[in-house]
């Protein structure tokens, strides 16, 4: 199964496409309940860090999850039970790769679930679809 | 339903805010420019001191800003130091889509702080925060490092920032947010300046709902589609606005050493080709922006006194820039032209009035107006790009009434020192990089802001030379009007005027329907002819005359792609047009 990838960061212009086409599967504007980010290195003269999800085969969100409200997501990463999900916060802390967003609205957490229609609106290949590669 | 339609209220006298919901402007004016202008008339006071804590600064943001590509850009308005009527200056970066993300269509700033200050904006409010300690920083890129580890929100939200020149009230300081975009032009920097304030920064979390998600989608397709397949876009992306140096110098209309010529056998050396080629390190979008027309040239160095020391430094060049700091003096030698635009930058500096304004200097020197007394030793000479680095130093921190006249624009200048002739300025603000014919030039002295962007007189022109007929006076000045009332409405989406050809009357209707704004497709040009007037009211209330602007001579003695230009043609233009607006 396919997850979501960052294969070059380097061509990343900072544009935030991606950000608002997660947004968008919502059905609303703005970057709320984005699972996706684009940030600069410091300073927009050092490039772009894209934090996303990385499908984890043995996710620490999962673990720390009091109540849960996190599946096993076939191909790796998670599912979330928004239902159970009492707000807690700890996956966000969980997460070394801090991409585990925070939707203050619903107080609930942004995970990716690596559906690709960022990728559809990447304009410079940065993000592709692919199957993990095991080391 | 969420429009952006409430708006901050932030007092620095005081140190408190409040928020008020004025979907009474966003209902008719739609936001940006319209919104803007509507405020700016409200809390300007008639003759208010532009460096006077009376001078609001008013950021505006739109319906379109966060839903739709390339409606990327916050307006600024307020008083400019130096012109004394209508400042107006649009930046992109994060800024916008941070204002709305924030939950706010505009951000009004009163007053002034008598201790250096920075504002800190999200959806809760204001954070009056103590400036004390960066204030004197005269790097704006350092600025932005430090307030950047100080606040948080990295990757959507905006630091808006002055450097030394604007703390020195130069009167054609920038803000610089994102490190690579501008509130360049009339002054802003300086506003920010007069009230102590450093820095604003904005981030926010609010989504925004959309009256119908399906047709919102379908729409947003049709907008990226077009705008990731446009030719103008491409242009935009591989090569940037410095694209257009080669044709313009082959044209013969490039400014060149203060307008004396308009091409140079050198220019190739800094156009957008080479600079591509030997340079190009980075390219940078605003937010929700496909193109990414931001290029950033790395520039590796070795340190003068340690072998094998380099540094590389990362410097963002565009058309305007190249043309004010490269061919406008004459620094032909693309290292030194890249110098010159990182001092520029640093400082915080609108890059054309600087580069204007040696320009002038340069040739008022030549002429025996000023000496070596006035220039404080320096001999300002074409190309001499280490004597201008350290000219600009002076303009920002005005040792002598010299540079204090410079840092007030090339109109005080030479009224003070004489050279009015070769002044290159219209309406007092520095000329933009086109002398492509006679009506680029009605559009610098009739556009609101004197600026090219108003009206965009230079395409007309080209037009014309392709055409090989050029307009009557009266039609040039029809055409002027339609163009730069029609951006004002496309400044209040607020969308990037290189997303003109996709944003068009059809197009705008259609997502602002989406975005809960319904608004027929007929009624947008008389909406943006109203918010025009809107304008030039008031300039006009602030003294501005259109009968009274000054044309540099050597507009007429320098020969354009179309033929030397005509004063008569000029004025005529300049006096239909104004007929036109207000018949």
């Amino acid at each position: 199964m396919s997850r979501l990838t960052v294969v070059d960061a380097d061509r990343c212009v900072g544009c935030q496409l991606c950000m608002f086409a997660c947004n968008r599967r919502f059905g609303e504007g703005g970057l709320a309940k984005s699972a996706i980010r684009v940030r600069s290195a410091g300073g927009f003269e050092r490039g772009f860090v894209v934090v996303a999800c990385r499908a984890c085969l043995d996710p620490p969100c999962m673990k720390v999850c009091p109540v849960d409200a996190l599946e096993p997501r076939k191909g790796g990463g998670v599912i979330l039970k928004a239902r159970k999900c009492i707000g807690c916060h700890r996956c966000e802390e969980a997460c070394p790769m801090h991409a585990i967003f925070w939707d203050n609205e619903a107080n609930k957490p942004d995970i990716c679930v690596h559906c690709g229609y960022c990728v559809n609106y990447c304009p410079h290949e940065v993000l592709a679809m692919k199957e993990a590669e095991q080391l | 339903m969420r429009l952006p339609t409430r708006v901050l209220m932030a007092d620095l006298n005081t140190r408190r805010f409040s928020v008020e919901d004025r979907a009474d402007l966003f209902q008719y004016y739609i936001g940006g420019s319209g919104v803007a202008i509507s405020l700016l008339n409200e809390y300007c006071p008639k003759g208010a001191d532009p460096l006077g804590p009376d001078n609001p600064i008013i950021f505006a943001v739109g319906p379109l800003v966060g839903l739709y590509p390339l409606a990327s850009k916050t307006v600024a308005m307020f008083k400019s130091p130096l012109t004394g009527n209508l400042g107006e200056s649009h930046a992109g970066g994060r800024s916008a889509v941070a204002i709305r993300s924030a939950g706010y269509g505009a951000i009004v700033i009163r007053g002034a702080s008598e201790t250096p200050i920075y504002v800190s904006v999200d959806s809760k409010g204001v954070q009056f925060r103590d400036a004390s300690g960066i204030w004197g920083i005269a790097s704006s890129v350092t600025t932005g490092r430090i307030i950047r580890e100080l606040e948080t929100g990295a990757g959507t939200r905006t630091i808006m920032r002055i450097g030394g020149a604007g703390e020195r009230l130069v009167r054609y300081a920038s803000v610089i947010t994102e490190t690579y975009r501008h509130f360049g032009r009339l002054g802003l920097g300086a506003v920010f300046g007069s009230k102590k304030l450093k820095a604003v920064t904005v981030s926010g979390d609010h989504g925004f709902e959309v009256s119908d998600r399906k047709l919102y989608r379908e729409t947003y397709d049709d907008v990226y589609k077009r705008a990731v397949s446009s030719p103008v876009m491409k242009k935009y992306h591989d090569i940037g606005t410095a694209s257009n140096i080669m044709p313009l110098n082959l044209q013969k209309g490039l400014p060149t050493m203060n307008l004396r010529a308009t091409t140079s056998p050198e220019a190739e050396r800094i156009s957008g080709e080479k600079l591509a080629e030997n340079y190009l390190g980075r390219r940078v979008a605003c937010a929700h922006c496909p193109v990414a027309c931001i290029h950033i040239a790395a520039l590796r160095e070795p340190y003068a006194n340690e072998p094998y020391f380099y540094k590389t430094t990362m410097i963002p060049y565009d058309y305007e820039l190249i043309y004010a700091l490269g061919s406008m003096l004459g620094v032909f030698d693309e290292k030194m032209m890249l110098h010159l635009i990182d001092a520029v930058e640093i400082w915080g500096l609108d890059a054309m009035s600087t580069g204007v304004v040696l320009a002038w200097a340069t040739e008022a020197m030549e002429r025996g107006l000023i000496g070596q007394g006035e220039t404080l030793g320096l001999a300002l000479k074409w190309g001499d790009e280490p004597a201008y680095a350290k000219a600009v130093e002076h303009i920002v921190k005005q040792p002598n009434e010299f540079y204090a006249a410079l840092a007030r624009g090339v109109d005080f200048a030479s009224k003070r020192y004489g050279g009015e002739e070769y002044a290159m300025a219209f309406g007092g603000n520095e000329m933009p990089g086109y002398h492509t014919g006679p009506i680029s030039h009605v559009g610098h002295l009739t556009g609101s802001r004197h600026s090219h962007l108003d009206a965009a007189g230079y395409s007309i022109d080209q037009a014309a030379l392709k055409d090989k007929l050029l307009p009557d006076a009266k039609t040039a000045a029809s055409k002027l009007l339609k163009e730069e009332a029609w951006r004002q409405v496309l400044s209040s989406l607020v969308v990037c005027f290189f997303a003109r050809g996709i944003y068009d009357k059809d197009m705008v209707s259609k997502t602002l329907a989406t975005a809960g704004h319904k608004v027929p497709p007929e009624a947008l040009e008389s909406i943006g002819m109203q918010i025009l007037r809107e304008k030039n009211r008031f300039k006009e209330r602030e003294g501005f005359n259109h009968k009274e602007l000054r044309i540099p001579g050597r507009v007429f003695e320098t020969p354009s792609p179309l033929g030397k230009i005509d004063e008569k043609y000029l004025r005529e233009s300049v006096e239909e047009f104004y007929r036109l607006l207000y018949a």
